[in-house]
């Protein structure tokens, strides 16, 4: 199974990313997400040394909602703290609460640099579900580059 | 994603096109679209003509859900969309200005000619590119404590130009003089503040630019001597908004509204649309948040201003003023504003969303400085790297149709993945050099998605401005060289 791919907008650009749990398919937008920031280089251990640890706690009125939100806060915490993060452990997860660890790498060029700023996420064509025959998660978001 | 629009359209003229009402039951006004024939048929290679309609929803939208012929598919609104909707029973939406409030231009003049420049431009680029902070996550040279962000937000230009960056005068040249009175920075969160206290005074990345052009083209010399313009002479243009200050209050206000929508009981097809009624809480909020970035948007662009300023006195060892270095106008384009429209004869005040649409206000119009009370507004279009940009001005026409208001730039016509694809194997930068423009960029991969095959040919959507009336092509400018993120 894919973890994510990367959508085409005239403007802008979307993922769309899928998962065994709902747990999952956070973690693989998230990744998709940074792949893009990163430049579509592959975020692995030996491009990138994990120097940076945040915690995250986010509530939202519903699963949509929280998606946007986990989402938001990564971009915030990568654009003020200078950092690709490639690491999300999710501690608790429901329809309108998230607790995650996360880590990643400061930004340092030219191994470690930002390739594309993502301005925000958008609620445009926001989606995620659960496919009630094969048990599937997906996900979709459009972001505003 | 990509598949060809086919819902009716009515022709009215060889430039408007009218999406009849009948469309769509919830559509509450006709969507109504500027294009030429051939500038249609690439507009209905998206779903824009589908959010033209869907804006039409929008509780207490007045005339018709506007489209500029540099329209193209954004997310929830379009990008070149103009909705102007009622105080009492209108809504605002947070999605109709955009993530990057007062995204904009501003146009500088000078005394220099292509002669003087020409022999300079690489240094000149050069030395642009080191003094004003572009690409991402660029941070900028002004430390802002969180007492000075908020005063930032409150003051927009003002605040630039009492801290030395800039002149009295450009105030006056700044739309809305360069601050929104309704901005209240107790409204803006504390992320939104953490986002732009380090970005002041940095050009961001994507379409931003730094441009050193040549007037290469008059078409009204009356109006270009009144602004101080004419053939030959070199002036800079600058393409940024409020960074991640005006992308989070932006963010953090769609949250409010999807609750708002439901709040209200308001039906719409698309919730990035979300909105709230101008007259609740949440609108009056968003409105006091959306001045301040905005205002953070007029203090950047005025920063940026200044610093290229002292780098021209440099290259050319002498000052700004005797460089005749002055702010012919800056203009937003994307912002919501209250103001007054006339509407069935009457006259009424009005919240006009220009999301990627540039104000265009006529002569003798109070909101326009006074030295250009006889030619109407200056209205910046900024084209694509390897092409042009114009200057235009505003007329009667934009009141009577358009709330003031015409197209912001070329508009994308391919995505950033097929342009990508697209320039496999090409060198942009070289092609951009033989064509004698000096481009530097932080980044390729912005260069390339940049790249002029991405867009409309801005001649042509700024041609159909011009022929319907909507404002006036006065000069048109060649980029010599170029800055991006």
């Amino acid at each position: 199974m894919k973890e994510f791919e990367i959508l085409e907008h005239t403007a802008d650009i979307g993922i769309a990313a899928y998962g065994k749990t709902k747990r999952e398919v956070f973690i693989n937008i998230a990744r998709g997400m940074f792949e893009i920031i990163a430049g579509g280089n592959k975020i692995s251990k030996e491009n990138l040394r994990e120097n940076f640890y945040d915690k995250i706690k986010l509530e939202a009125d519903n699963l949509e909602g929280l998606l946007f939100a986990w989402l938001n806060e990564l971009l915030y915490i990568s654009e003020t703290k200078l950092v690709i993060l490639s690491k999300f452990k999710i501690k608790e997860l429901s329809d309108y609460h998230i607790e995650a660890e996360v880590g990643g790498a400061k930004i340092n060029p030219p191994s470690v640099k930002i390739e594309k700023e993502i301005k925000a996420v958008t609620y445009h064509r926001l989606e995620i579900k659960k496919d009630e025959k094969s048990g599937l998660w997906s996900a979709q978001i459009i972001f505003d580059i | 994603m990509k598949q060809l629009w086919d819902g009716p359209l009515n022709k009215i003229d060889d430039y408007r096109w009218e999406i009849p009402k009948t469309y769509n039951s919830g559509m509450r006004v006709p969507g109504l679209i500027y294009a030429s024939s051939n500038l249609l048929e690439k507009i209905r290679q998206g779903q824009a003509m589908e959010q033209v309609a869907n804006v039409a929803f929008l509780p207490g939208i007045v005339g018709h859900s506007l489209a500029m012929p540099d329209i193209h598919w954004g997310y929830g609104f379009a990008i070149g969309g103009v909705a102007a909707t009622t105080l009492d029973d209108g809504v605002i939406s947070p999605g109709g200005i955009g993530f990057d409030v007062n995204c904009g231009i501003r146009l500088l003049r000078t005394n220099l000619t292509l002669k003087e420049v020409k022999p300079k431009i690489e240094l000149l680029v050069n030395e642009l590119f080191r003094a004003i902070p572009s690409g991402v996550g660029s941070k900028g040279k002004i430390k802002l404590s969180y007492n000075e962000i908020r005063d930032v937000l409150r003051r927009g230009s003002r605040w630039a130009v009492e801290r030395g960056f800039g002149w009295e005068e450009d105030i006056l040249f700044t739309e809305e003089e360069g601050c929104m009175k309704d901005a209240n920075p107790d409204l803006v969160s504390k992320h939104a503040m953490e986002r732009g206290k380090p970005q002041l005074g940095t050009l961001g990345s994507g379409n931003h630019f730094l441009e050193v052009q040549v007037i290469d083209k008059v078409y009204d010399p009356e109006v270009a001597r009144e602004l101080g313009l004419e053939e030959g002479q070199i002036t800079v243009m600058i393409h940024c908004g409020s960074r991640g200050l005006g992308h989070q209050v932006c963010t953090d206000y769609l949250v409010t509204m999807q609750k708002a929508v439901q709040k209200y009981g308001i039906q719409l097809p698309d919730r990035q649309l979300a909105c709230a009624p101008l007259s609740s809480p949440e609108g009056k909020n968003y409105y006091a948040a959306m001045a301040c970035a905005a205002n953070y948007a007029w203090a950047n662009r005025q920063c940026i201003m200044h610093w290229t300023r002292e780098v021209f006195a440099k290259v050319f060892r002498s000052t700004p003023e005797e460089l005749g270095l002055k702010l012919i106008y800056d203009v937003a384009h994307n912002i919501a504003k209250i103001e007054e429209h006339s509407l069935k004869g009457k006259k009424i005040k009005l919240c006009v969303h220009r999301k990627g649409a540039t104000r265009a206000f006529p002569p003798f119009h109070p909101d326009i400085p006074k030295k250009y009370k006889k030619i109407g507004q200056p209205v910046l279009i900024p084209g694509d790297m390897g092409r042009c940009s114009y200057c235009l001005v505003g007329t009667e026409k934009a009141m009577e149709e358009t709330f003031g208001s015409t197209c912001h730039g070329a508009g994308r016509i391919m995505s950033r993945m097929k342009a990508k694809k697209e320039a496999r194997g090409r060198d942009i930068q070289q092609e951009l050099k033989e064509k004698g423009i000096i481009v530097k960029a932080e980044s390729r991969g912005t260069l390339v998605e940049e790249m002029s095959d991405a867009y409309k040919d801005v001649s042509e959507v700024v041609e159909v401005m011009h022929q319907t009336g909507i404002s006036r092509k006065v000069v048109r400018m060649r980029p010599l060289g170029v800055i991006k993120g």
